[in-house]
């Protein structure tokens, strides 16, 4: 790690306080001008909130267009992803700050990508972009400050098998924890996607059979922060009796809102191992042969 | 496949895009996206008359009326988006900026592959731009049941 974490004290319950940044800890790193080896990365929802203004010296990397692969429907390859952390002035030790709109939804999935790659140091800055806004601090369109390009980022084969996890994977798991964090009206099956939101075309509603209904929201406070470590533990650990020794999969429509339940999981609660099944409910919902429940209960394993 | 020429506003709107690469395509959306008509004081007190967008990751409410009947009727378009939703007032501003103050008939007759041809499937990313293919959707619709 090359940047020393943020020492705030309300970081320090969380399973690894390292992962998270507080706004003021930024702002501070900013002002000081002592920025060498920090990159800070934004990532929407929305493809143009970065134009209308962010965080001095920020990069934009964005989910849909810079980390996946449109013909592979997957994520980019080493090459592909070396070449955006150049043209992003990250090098493999530099440490990144992400943060988002939508209470870190998208700035959560990337995270996960860079992980996926295996760079060491990423962080998420607490109650991203909204936060930073409602607190009044310095935006700007222009371009100063934004790191220089680099080059010699290393080509890494991405490993997807600790974190990723494929419908295989789940189809092999059902009855274990799997939990699905997509709103209770996508869950029963009422609706195939999310209040307000595009319809992606899924033709099946429900979900995977057993899997249980924790909408990802209950994790954020409505300032967009997440919500104290005591209060996600009375809700993953006592309400859904998760075992942070179990492997435990999470999902949702795209992958966007699981990363963020992933990230608390992994990060704030300090489970050993979470998969993102990024496939989600576009996939699932589709799929031939996979087999779903409908209605609020979790349902039972389906004969095979 | 042969593809018929762009109905002229939307001619001109892609010409001005396509004029542009990469991040200054963006920008000229997020102009676009400032330019979008505030919605007139009858339908701020009124909200509830406009038709939600769905197919738009962000909200974004329209409405139309229509002068006269028919195809020959004028085609008026209001669309109400929050600020922190660039890019679906973006998309609203470009619909406003070529059909409203159209017939009806012209309206109908524009083709949903206007859409694809502005060059912003390669910026803002082909998902997101369904929420443009929403709108228009609907403002035929809506007109098409208001000219009967």
């Amino acid at each position: 790690m090359t940047i020393p974490a943020d020492p705030t004290p309300a970081l320090q319950e969380y399973a690894h306080p390292e992962k998270l940044v507080t706004t003021q800890w930024l702002a501070d790193r900013l002002a000081s001008g002592d920025t060498d080896g920090l990159v800070v990365v934004e990532s929407d929802e929305d493809v143009l909130l970065y134009e209308t203004g962010h965080i001095p010296g920020a990069v934009k990397v964005d989910w849909h267009l810079d980390l996946n692969d449109p013909v592979t429907r997957d994520y980019v390859d080493g090459e592909g992803f070396a070449k955006l952390m150049d043209a992003s002035g990250i090098t493999r030790d530099t440490t990144v700050v992400i943060y988002g709109d939508k209470s870190n939804w998208w700035a959560a999935y990337a995270l996960w990508v860079f992980e996926l790659f295996g760079h060491e140091d990423v962080r998420l800055l607490d109650g991203g972009r909204a936060a930073w806004q409602a607190e009044g601090r310095e935006m700007t369109t222009s371009d100063e400050g934004r790191p220089a390009p680099t080059t010699g980022y290393p080509v890494v084969q991405r490993e997807d098998a600790p974190q990723r996890a494929f419908r295989e994977d789940v189809l092999d798991f059902l009855g274990g924890p799997l939990i699905d964090v997509r709103s209770p009206q996508e869950y029963s099956g009422e609706r195939t996607h999310m209040p307000d939101y595009p319809q992606e075309g899924t033709v099946r509603g429900g979900h995977i059979p057993t899997a249980r209904s924790v909408p990802w929201g209950r994790a954020a406070a409505e300032d967009g922060r997440f919500r104290p470590r005591a209060e996600l533990e009375a809700i993953y650990r006592e309400e859904i009796g998760l075992d942070p020794a179990e492997p435990t999969i999470v999902y949702c429509r795209i992958g966007e809102r699981s990363a963020h339940t992933w990230f608390v999981l992994t990060y704030l609660l300090g489970f050993e191992s979470v998969r993102n099944y990024d496939g989600s409910w576009t996939e699932w919902g589709n799929g031939v042969r996979l087999p779903i429940t409908h209605g609020v209960e979790p349902g039972k394993v389906p004969a095979r | 496949m042969s593809s018929a020429p762009l109905p002229g506003a939307f001619a001109e709107i892609a010409e001005e895009f396509l004029a542009l690469t990469g991040r200054d395509r963006l920008q000229l959306l997020l102009e676009f996206s400032h330019d979008l008509p505030e919605l007139p004081e009858r339908y701020i007190a009124h909200p509830e008359l406009l038709e939600p967008v769905p197919e738009c990751q962000s909200p974004i409410f329209l409405i139309t009326e229509v002068e006269g009947t028919g195809r020959e009727a004028i085609a008026h378009l209001f669309f109400s988006a929050p600020e922190e939703a660039p890019t679906t007032r973006g998309f609203a501003s470009i619909l406003a900026e070529a059909l409203d103050g159209r017939t009806v008939g012209e309206v109908l007759d524009t083709p949903e592959e206007v859409i694809n041809s502005l060059g912003l499937g390669e910026v803002v990313s082909p998902l997101r731009l369904n929420g443009m293919a929403g709108m228009l959707a609907r403002i035929k619709r809506q007109l098409i049941e208001k000219a009967g």
